[in-house]
Parts: structure tokens; sequence; C-alpha cells
């Protein structure tokens, strides 16, 4: 079993606590009347598929219920970093 | 050697919203705190569940009633309810269906939190160095109770 860090309970927690919520750092268009179809369909539809990292969106839906980010790596499936949503993306260096 | 009984009646409610409140509520994660008879216990960054002596609730709603800031507080008392389990034993009958490190260095008297019993979502609570606190929904409740003996009946303890 994964063991999880949540950045609000401030402790790694087993991952059946957890839920994924998809990609992370999706900004809304500002104004969606003015945004061309081509923004509105990369807002709703258009996500990476990387082999390497990618910042997703966990909720501790068993614990302390909040959503936070994390950088996971997609083919370890290692966790290398949470932080609390608002917070820039960490810079990971990889070896 | 447990000792599995269901808790004395509580009022029960869910504070939202952020501190300070009209009460004095945790604001360490995890932690727990004693308000006279009543406790409260930190669930999330913005959420808590006042525990008050059955009766005791009305009272202790008027007093964060009192507060001024934006906050919500919900009456639970009837969605939930309280077992105690006791004994020497107890961790090791809890960690049958608890995925958490429940010796005392990680999990100190004090500590709650909302976690998983296999299926069901509890609220667990560490009152003394050998009792726990656990809160679970009506609906669970049977699950809870029935999975407990099971797992007790499997690692050979004693649940009275």
């Amino acid at each position: 079993m994964l063991l999880i860090h949540c950045p609000y309970c401030g402790m790694a927690r087993p991952e059946i606590e957890f839920r994924h919520a998809g990609h992370a750092h999706i900004a809304r268009p500002a104004d969606p009347a003015a945004a061309t179809d081509e923004e509105w369909a990369a807002y709703l539809y258009w996500r990476d598929n990387p082999k390497g990292l990618i910042a997703e969106r966990w909720r501790h839906v068993h614990g302390c219920g909040r959503f936070f980010n994390a950088v996971r790596h997609t083919v370890t499936d290692k966790l290398l970093a949470t932080y609390p949503a608002g917070a820039p993306r960490p810079e990971i260096d990889l070896p | 050697m447990a000792d599995f009984a269901p808790a004395a009646p509580l009022d029960r409610f869910i504070l939202r919203g952020s501190p300070p409140f009209a009460v004095a509520v945790p604001t360490h994660p995890l932690h727990s705190l004693s308000l006279g008879g009543a406790s409260a216990l930190w669930l999330g960054p913005d959420e808590w569940l006042l525990l008050a002596p059955e009766g005791e609730g009305a009272a202790l709603a008027a007093q964060v009633a009192r507060t001024e800031t934006p906050h919500a507080l919900f009456d639970v008392s009837h969605r939930q309810l309280g077992f105690v389990l006791s004994g020497e034993d107890a961790a090791t009958l809890l960690n049958g269906a608890v995925p958490l490190d429940l010796s005392p260095e990680a999990f100190p008297v004090g500590m709650c939190t909302r976690t998983l019993f296999e299926k069901a979502e509890i609220v667990l609570w560490r009152t003394a160095a050998s009792a726990w606190h656990i809160d679970v929904a009506r609906s669970f409740a049977e699950y809870f109770q029935e999975l407990l003996a099971v797992i007790a009946q499997a690692d050979g303890i004693a649940l009275a």
C-alpha cells in the first residue's frame, strides 16, 4: 500500500484514505464568454499524459477531507511531493 | 483481552469555519481538546467534531452561536454511534481493520482522526493509553461490531 503524505494532517497516511481527482493547476478562463472554442476545449478536455512527472489533485476524503496537489511519477507511481492547494508546483530534479 | 461497549449517549456537532470561535478548538492537526465535560476533535483544517454528554449539547451550541465570524454548526447527534474499546489488546484489534500505526509513539493519547475501519468511515480517538473512542455512522454500526468480533475471533482475543 502506498503511503501518501497529507499536507494538512502533516503525516503519511494509507492510500485507501485518498481519492485521485485529476490534473492539477488547470485554470478556468477568467472570462468564459470571451474564450475561443479552442481555449475552452483545452480547459475542459485537453490533458497531458506524460511518461514521467505529473501534477495531480488528490483528496484526503476519509481523513481531513481536503484537496491538495501531488507530483507523481507515472512510471514508478511514486508520489514525490505533496503540497497544499494554491501553492506553486515544486521543482523536482530526477536523478 | 479487550472490553467493548457502546459509549454513553452523546450530543454531537460538526463545526465548520475559521477559528477563533466562541469555544476553544484545537488548531493543531489531529489533536483534541477538553471543554469541561465536552470535547472538541480536529477533523480537518476547518472542521471540528464537538462531543458533549447527552442533554448538554444545547448549552454548547448556544455558546458556539456567540461567535461573530461566519461559521456553520450542524447537529449530527443521531448520525453516528459511539463505542468504547479498551484493554491491552484494543490497538491490536483495531489494527485488524485500521491501516494506521496505533503505537503510543505514533498515535499518542488525545490524538484523533477520521479514518477507515475496513469499509466503514470512523472517527478514532485515543482517550487513554489503552482506551479508544470510536464514532461510526449508524448505518455502519452493525458492520463495525460484527467485523470487530470476527477480528477478535481470528486473533484469539477475548472480547467482552
